[in-house]
């Protein structure tokens, strides 16, 4: 087969798969159990740093909620 | 050691542009080649001014100067796009303003309207995201901007593309490609620009202190890597010399046909969608003072976007040499993406749920919210114009031309405003702005001048696509084409009223803009010592 047609077929056969499989498993992560405080917390997140940065890297796991 | 090698490289490329407009084929590259000269020979003053000083970039301060710049290029570029949109309106209207005996064919619509969409869409559309983009990613990472001042790079360099792209426009150098006229030199040099600013932008990611990146990252980080991916493939080209401007394209027939339309949906998807998505999803919640409604929703949205937009480009090739079967497949995506645009478009709406009152009183969240209105209205109505059926009638009419001002004045333009009139205050450290009654008149000059525009080229794209098909009992084609343009003449003064409108809208702003920095006293109780930058 021609390069265009091993391509072609690869295409519409594995690759489709593979997206829609990626686009499924990023849409159910997103309804992962916990997820509502995880997605509650980091919606604030542009309320958090409004004049300057964080003055140092929060430790591991620590959430730092404001300056 | 650095400065040196800076000086060094800035004097080489102001000589090597020098002994290129010295060489130069045509007039375009010339001016082009003159204005890298005088480009790389002010930044080489500025370097050589500057050199051993001491740069300081704290990190415990944002970078807010080149934010700055680009709230004042953003202002600028759109005065000047909107102008240019309303001469190019009136021309159509009135041909004779083409003035083509006194301005030799230089300044016809031909010329002018690319100078347009490009100052718009690239000039305004494009600073206003490189300038959001900086703000977003420093306030959302909790980190100043990697990089020092690679960011200023951007900016100018940026600017830099848009001085040679209009330039050239005017004196002939176009690969005529829509929205990727820039001829081959302009290209390479705005990958370079964009690299920078993706650089930039995922460094800063990299050293953030917040350990979620927040979702209006994600879109900005699309819309930054899609629009370089666009960007590469659709100006594959080489240059008949390197002293033209001419290239020749790689591609050819309908294979360069779908790679242009591929990269101009696609413009549409990431440049002009997703990385103003990312503006909604930050400025939105902070001018309504409440979390975006659902976080859930807004990444179902990102992913749905980014997956389906890519496969669209097709529909702007029904009924051409392009196979059926690519031409369905750009209608069936088009149509589904309906869903993610509007799923989006609740989300941004729904951000103000329980602060509706707001809107009373705030004509900035008002700007927002009809831009968000805007944005649901043109992606309902662009899916629909993909379906074949009705396409065979909108195509090639000024229903396509109205579709994209509902968007690009209504979604694009509104949500720039608004954030513009966020950012100043901000940025300057002023007491609110200078006058919100402004606001207001902005608000509705534009509101008015949009439903102007868009109403008058949905009768007159209607009527025209009406009048080309329509034919006699013995199957002749009714109209000349010219009886159509004819037709269209009141349609066309009302959409250039529109656009006069909206021209005034964007000069108060202006003003009011300029006042809130010059004229409103300081911000009083600031927190934080702000040193000057």
């Amino acid at each position: 087969m021609d390069l265009y047609s091993i391509l072609r077929e690869f295409a519409d056969s594995w690759a489709l798969l593979a997206l829609f499989t990626v686009f499924i498993g990023v849409i159910l992560w997103a309804f992962r159990p916990g997820s509502r405080a995880v997605h509650e917390d980091v919606s604030q997140i542009p309320f958090r740093y409004e004049d300057r940065p964080a003055r140092a890297a929060p430790a591991a796991g620590v959430k730092e909620t404001g300056r | 050691m650095w400065d040196y090698i800076k000086l060094a490289v800035l004097a080489a490329i102001a000589v090597l542009a020098a002994i290129a407009a010295n060489y130069a084929h045509d007039l375009a590259y010339m001016v082009n080649a003159l204005t890298v000269m005088l480009a790389a020979a002010a930044t080489f003053v500025w370097a050589l001014r500057t050199a051993g000083d001491v740069r300081v970039h704290p990190e415990d301060e944002y970078n807010d100067g080149v934010v700055r710049a680009g709230a004042i290029a953003t202002t600028l570029w759109g005065v000047v796009g909107f102008l240019v949109g309303v001469i190019i309106a009136f021309q159509l209207a009135f041909p004779a303003l083409n003035l083509s005996d006194l301005t030799q064919g230089y300044l016809n619509f031909g010329k002018l309207r690319p100078l347009h969409t490009s100052a718009v869409i690239f000039a305004f559309g494009g600073n206003a995201l490189i300038m959001s983009t900086f703000y977003i990613v420093q306030r959302t990472t909790a980190a100043r901007l990697w990089g020092g001042n690679l960011a200023w790079f951007v900016f100018w360099g940026y600017q830099l593309v848009i001085v040679l792209a209009a330039t050239g426009y005017i004196l002939g150098a176009t690969q005529s490609k829509e929205y990727a006229e820039p001829e081959w030199y302009v290209d390479w040099w705005l990958t370079i620009v964009w690299v920078a600013f993706l650089v930039t932008f995922m460094g800063t990611l990299f050293k953030r202190k917040e350990p979620h990146i927040y979702v209006a990252n994600w879109f900005l980080l699309s819309f930054i890597v899609t629009v370089a991916m666009l960007h590469l493939v659709n100006n594959i080209s080489i240059p008949v010399s390197i002293f033209g401007s001419k290239s020749v394209q790689l591609f050819s027939g309908v294979q360069d046909a779908m790679t242009q339309w591929w990269y101009g949906h696609n413009a549409v998807g990431f440049f002009l969608t997703a990385g103003f998505l990312g503006m909604m999803y930050y400025f939105v919640p902070k001018q309504a003072e409440r979390p975006v409604y659902s976080y859930k929703l807004s990444i179902i949205h990102f992913w749905a976007l980014i997956f389906l937009y890519i496969w669209a480009g097709p529909h702007h090739l029904h009924y051409t040499a392009l196979p059926d079967w690519a031409a369905t497949l750009g209608m069936v995506f088009s149509v589904i993406l309906w869903m993610p645009s509007w799923g989006g478009a609740i989300n941004g709406l729904m951000t103000l749920s329980g602060a509706w009152d707001k809107l009373r009183t705030d004509p900035i969240l008002r700007m927002m919210v009809i831009s968000i209105g805007f944005y649901a209205m043109s992606t309902f109505e662009g899916p629909m114009m993909s379906i074949k059926a009705v396409n065979s009638l909108s195509h090639y009419t000024d229903w396509t031309i109205g579709h994209v001002h509902s968007g690009a004045l209504g979604w694009n333009g509104m949500i720039t405003f608004g954030v513009l009139y966020y950012l100043v205050p901000k940025l300057w450290k002023r007491d609110g702005l200078y006058s919100l009654s402004l606001v207001n008149w902005h608000f509705w000059l534009a509101t008015i001048g949009i439903v102007l525009y868009a109403a008058s080229m949905w009768v007159t794209g209607i009527m025209e696509g009406l009048m080309w098909r329509e034919v006699d009992a013995n199957g002749f084609l009714v109209n000349a084409f010219a009886d159509t343009v004819a037709a269209k003449f009141p349609m066309y003064v009302v959409r250039a009223l529109g656009g006069t409108l909206f021209l005034t809208g964007a000069l108060i702003m202006l003003y009011n803009l300029w006042a809130t920095v010059a004229k409103q006293p300081a911000r009083a109780g600031l927190g934080v010592a702000i040193p000057a930058e």
